[in-house]
């Protein structure tokens, strides 16, 4: 799979950039440009789904950290000084990619996966719930309730920003709560 | 398998702008970054090489499909990342509002 | 800071086309079970438009029209739906897709069961959480401190 090593030599390449650039505004377009890639590189490996979801969710990603951050005025970052820090940070990334090289060595060959659970999926799921997206078969058909705490995660994160952005905290003790406004 | 090992490399990178820089957006940016290499890795593991995407089409009798489970697990997951790098932005402009600065080296008071 | 939107271009074009990207998510919501999309990504899809809508116009000209009830009104109506479709399906014996709504004939809108409305009630939680959150993240000033 030629295609699919370039594009990953991309992604990583924008990466990097994104990591060491000081300037903020365009370490964010180059973070936008290796979710590009890696949306082409979904598409590659044949699921659709997940390129659409990937790519709108990228994108409201970025509106909200360009608008709500960028706008301050600190646009510059300072890089780190410690240099114990930068020593136990690259020992601990060597140690985790060589021991990444045996893990990989025990995973099944790429392309060939072993499709124990997805056997039954992929047999009955048309009978049983007459979805032809296999995927949305699966999503809200056989697993339906990790789709509800997946909703609910959503609506507990909404509240959660919701309450950080408050306007009034509460006051200290004996005087009235403040009411919650929008 | 090479493609296993440059997807380790893309979540070492995230691994690093997380643990080593100080401005808080850059963190933000490695959190991005370690999410997309934890996705990818996933749907690398489902793929079968010449299958087709899991969608029927009419009329026609499919039968080399790849694995469809981890891509619903991986719409799962890329929507609850929304959710909390969502709320870790909102956490980030409060903290801006109150020390007046993104470095993680001042912010050292813990009032409420 | 640009309370008056941006150039008469970007008005103009984004007054022509806000009502396609509308319409385009409300059809891969609506498709979900047919062709790849779901109720997630219609629903993010749904919230861009209103986010293109005031990124264009300028924040403060839409606070003033947009009625807040209506978010939080959908975005429950939404997860209560989603819930009731879960524990009525539990509580009446049978898993989540088999027992009220009949299942058609494959590659039509009215099939797969209680799919479509599983995506419609999705894809309305999503967007009005979503447009929430780019709401309250972006009308806060940049001076005083404070929510407004």
């Amino acid at each position: 799979m030629l295609e699919l090593n370039l594009i990953m030599l991309f992604v990583i390449i924008a990466a990097f950039i994104a990591v060491e650039m000081k300037d903020l505004l365009s370490a964010v377009v180059s973070v936008a440009a290796a979710g590009l890639g890696l949306c082409i590189i979904f598409l590659i490996l044949k699921a659709p789904d997940i390129a659409i979801t990937q790519l709108v969710v990228e994108i409201f990603l970025l509106i909200i950290l360009i608008r709500a951050t960028i706008r301050k005025d600190l646009p510059f970052s300072t890089s780190g000084r410690w240099f114990f820090n930068t020593v136990m940070t690259v020992t601990f990334l060597i140690i985790f990619l060589s021991v990444g090289y045996f893990v990989i060595k025990q995973l099944p060959q790429f392309g060939h996966p072993l499709m124990r659970v997805s056997g039954y999926y992929l047999s009955e799921g048309l009978e049983k719930t007459r979805a032809t997206n296999l995927v949305t078969s699966i999503l809200l058909g056989f697993r339906a309730y990790d789709t509800l705490g997946e909703a609910t995660v959503l609506f507990t994160a909404v509240i959660s920003v919701l309450a950080v952005m408050r306007k009034k905290g509460r006051k200290k003790i004996g005087e009235a709560e403040d009411k919650y406004e929008l | 398998m090479s493609i296993y090992f440059l997807d380790f490399i893309l979540l070492s990178i995230g691994l690093y702008c997380v643990l080593r820089k100080r401005n808080l957006i850059k963190i933000i940016i490695g959190l991005i970054i370690c999410e997309y290499a934890v996705n990818l890795f996933l749907i690398l593991i489902g793929y079968k090489l010449n299958g087709r995407s899991p969608l029927f089409s009419p009329g026609m009798e499919i039968k080399n499909m790849v694995d469809p489970l981890p891509q619903a697990l991986v719409l799962t997951s890329i929507v609850i990342s929304l959710a909390t790098t969502a709320f870790v932005i909102a956490l980030a402009v409060r903290i801006y509002q109150k020390y007046k600065t993104f470095d993680i080296t001042k912010i050292r008071r813990l009032r409420g | 800071m640009n309370s008056n939107g941006m150039s008469l271009i970007v008005k103009t074009v984004t007054r022509l086309t806000v009502g396609f990207i509308f319409v385009y998510g409300i059809y891969i919501v609506l498709h979900g079970h047919i062709s790849p999309g779901g109720g997630f990504a219609g629903g993010v899809i749904i919230a861009l438009s209103f986010v293109n809508l005031m990124l264009a116009y300028g924040k403060q000209e839409l606070y003033r029209r947009i009625p807040k009830l209506f978010l939080a009104l959908f975005e429950t109506i939404g997860a209560i739906m989603f819930l009731g479709i879960a524990i009525l399906g539990f509580m009446s014996g049978y898993f989540f897709y088999d027992w009220f709504v009949s299942k058609g004939k494959p590659f039509t809108i009215f099939s797969a069961g209680t799919i479509p409305l599983s995506n419609i009630a999705i894809a309305l939680k999503v967007s009005s959480g979503l447009f929430a959150i780019f709401l309250v993240l972006v009308l806060i000033r940049v001076t005083g401190g404070s929510k407004e």
